[in-house]
């Protein structure tokens, strides 16, 4: 099942939440949506799981419509909540068996499955407290064994890995990637490195509108344009080496960083590697070459960049 | 249907566990008891073996326990957001409310079943009109159904346990005696919209065994405004 949004926009009052966005995620696609506090993360994902009504525009899920169809399409989309709101009077193995009963699953495959849910989110120690008696990271766990426990084909998680810890972290996140080969996955966070290690597409939205779609390579590419390394050169002078440096063709700034340990930023024209080019005047003037880092924009820059506009 | 049993299972469920199902049995049986035994008008002072009195008593005490049985089904949802969570599931608006409905129905039907052995000792006594007693629980049914439902949209309209429950008691004031006392105020068409408005003369006439279809059309249309407007506010959340 896909998920199509076509032009959806929601308005609160005078402000609009949603602002005429457009995307696709297919089966087999983990998405990652980032963007500050208030950005419409949330109301995006309300309105994907048919809690919110959708205010202009459409979703639809594997080509039915949610304005049409939301009864029948929530029992094949998984929803953790923001905030994981639980009821916390009730003992996790009542409240996973609660969940898969509201979901339509037979008697039969309640029992099986809730057994399944709770080896893999690692509850079992914890299956029969309440879930009120939980620290925040199995509450966590419980949570998205609820949005899991009818096996559907589309997951939409809410900052799914908030309070946990990183342990916990890095075994959800790897239960969202196997997850995602099979199913379609949304899930929300402003945690940058966890969108590298789960999300196969990344959407930056801002204000309600989208800012940036594609894969974090190629939003780091989009980002820079132009290489920039950082250089050290030893055996002569600082002042000499920058002139050198400022002479070559494939250069276009040259920043002096330390005088003393002549370390130097070099930014390629644009289009151009110039690590070549330093190589060869090293040799050539018999200097050594001891740091050659290609800088890597890192994604809270491309973030910050996007969003502070 | 389905969906509306698992969640009114789960309320059901969750009014043993939280005490609130005990504590309002012990005290609705011990006043009605009280009451009907032991003091006041009670049967032996009356001296009929109608359950007359305990009709009267149940009718007051059924008031004040179903705003407090009502008051947390959906203003603690809301509060805790576990409503978001509730109706993303494979669920309506609509089977949402009606399980809550039923979750508190079923807990008075409860109640009034123990009241059950004071019906077996009056047999004893004397000649009981059975038609009488069916007629007189159904009004009880009917009654606390009607108050659960108008209990239920107060809870659906604020975040706040306490203010559902003072809001369903001050609505349900007005059937319970203000109609009443405004219908004898008046006179000509007012007063006869205040009678038709006024719960307890409806309940009356059906606790004496009479069973008018006006009654019952009656107790149906507050419960359906009630249970309509309740899925109406939960719907109303992509309003605000």
């Amino acid at each position: 099942m896909n998920i199509q949004i076509e032009n959806l926009t929601k308005q609160y009052g005078y402000q609009k939440a949603v602002d005429n966005i457009s995307f696709e995620v297919k089966p087999g696609e983990v998405l990652g949506f980032l963007g500050p506090n208030g950005a419409g993360k949330s109301t995006t994902m309300k309105m994907i799981t048919g809690y919110l009504s959708i205010g202009e525009g459409d979703v639809r899920l594997g080509g039915k419509s949610v304005r049409d169809h939301s009864d029948d399409l929530k029992k094949h989309i998984g929803y953790l909540p923001e905030n994981n709101p639980l009821y916390l009077d009730m003992p996790v193995i009542d409240y996973l068996e609660f969940c898969a009963a509201l979901q339509g699953m037979t008697k039969s495959n309640i029992g099986k499955r809730v057994r399944e849910m709770v080896s893999v989110c690692g509850l079992n120690a914890e299956k029969h407290k309440k879930i009120g008696e939980l620290s925040k990271g199995y509450r966590q766990r419980v949570g998205l064994a609820q949005a899991m426990i009818h096996d559907p084909e589309i997951l939409v998680l809410d900052e799914p890995t908030t309070g946990l810890d990183p342990n916990q972290i890095v075994e959800i996140r790897k239960l969202i990637r196997e997850l995602g080969k099979a199913k379609t996955v949304v899930l929300s966070t402003h945690i940058l490195p966890e969108v590298e290690a789960t999300c196969d597409r990344i959407l930056i939205i801002n204000k309600g509108k989208i800012v940036a779609d594609g894969t974090a390579e190629n939003l780091r590419k989009q980002a820079t344009g132009q290489e920039i390394i950082k250089v050290r050169i030893e055996d002569a002078g600082a002042d000499e080496i920058l002139h050198e440096l400022r002479r070559m063709k494939s250069v276009d700034l040259v920043e002096l960083v330390d005088k003393n340990l002549n370390r130097f930023e070099v930014q390629s024209a644009s289009g151009q590697s110039s690590k070549r080019e330093i190589f060869n005047l090293c040799v050539q003037k018999n200097w050594m070459l001891s740091e050659l880092i290609p800088i890597e924009t890192r994604l809270e820059d491309i973030f910050r960049n996007l969003t502070m506009k | 249907m389905n969906a509306v049993w698992t969640i009114a299972k789960k309320e059901l469920q969750s009014y043993f566990d939280s005490l609130i199902a005990y504590i309002l049995l012990v005290l609705f049986l011990g006043f009605s008891g009280f009451f009907t035994w032991l003091f006041g008008s009670d049967i032996f002072l009356v001296g009929q073996a109608s359950l007359q009195s305990f009709f009267s008593i149940a009718y007051w005490t059924l008031f004040f326990f179903t705003p407090a049985l009502t008051m947390r089904l959906l203003a603690e949802e809301k509060k805790t957001g576990t409503i978001e969570l509730l109706l993303t599931k494979a669920v309506t608006d609509r089977q949402v409310v009606l399980g809550k409905f039923l979750s508190a129905l079923v807990l008075v039907m409860i109640a009034l079943f123990f009241t059950f052995p004071y019906v077996i000792t009056l047999s004893k006594i004397g000649n009981l009109d059975a038609g009488e007693i069916l007629c007189g629980y159904g009004g009880l049914v009917l009654m606390s159904a009607a108050y659960i439902s108008v209990g239920l949209y107060a809870s659906s309209i604020t975040n706040n346990q306490i203010v559902a429950f003072l809001l369903s008691l001050s609505i349900g004031l007005f059937f319970h005696i203000i109609f009443e006392v405004l219908a004898s105020n008046f006179t000509g068409f007012l007063a006869q919209l205040f009678t038709t408005l006024s719960l307890s003369n409806h309940f009356e006439s059906m606790s004496r065994g009479v069973v008018d279809s006006r009654d019952i059309i009656y107790f149906g249309s507050v419960i359906f405004l009630g249970l309509f407007l309740s899925e109406l506010s939960l719907t109303k959340r992509n309003l605000n």
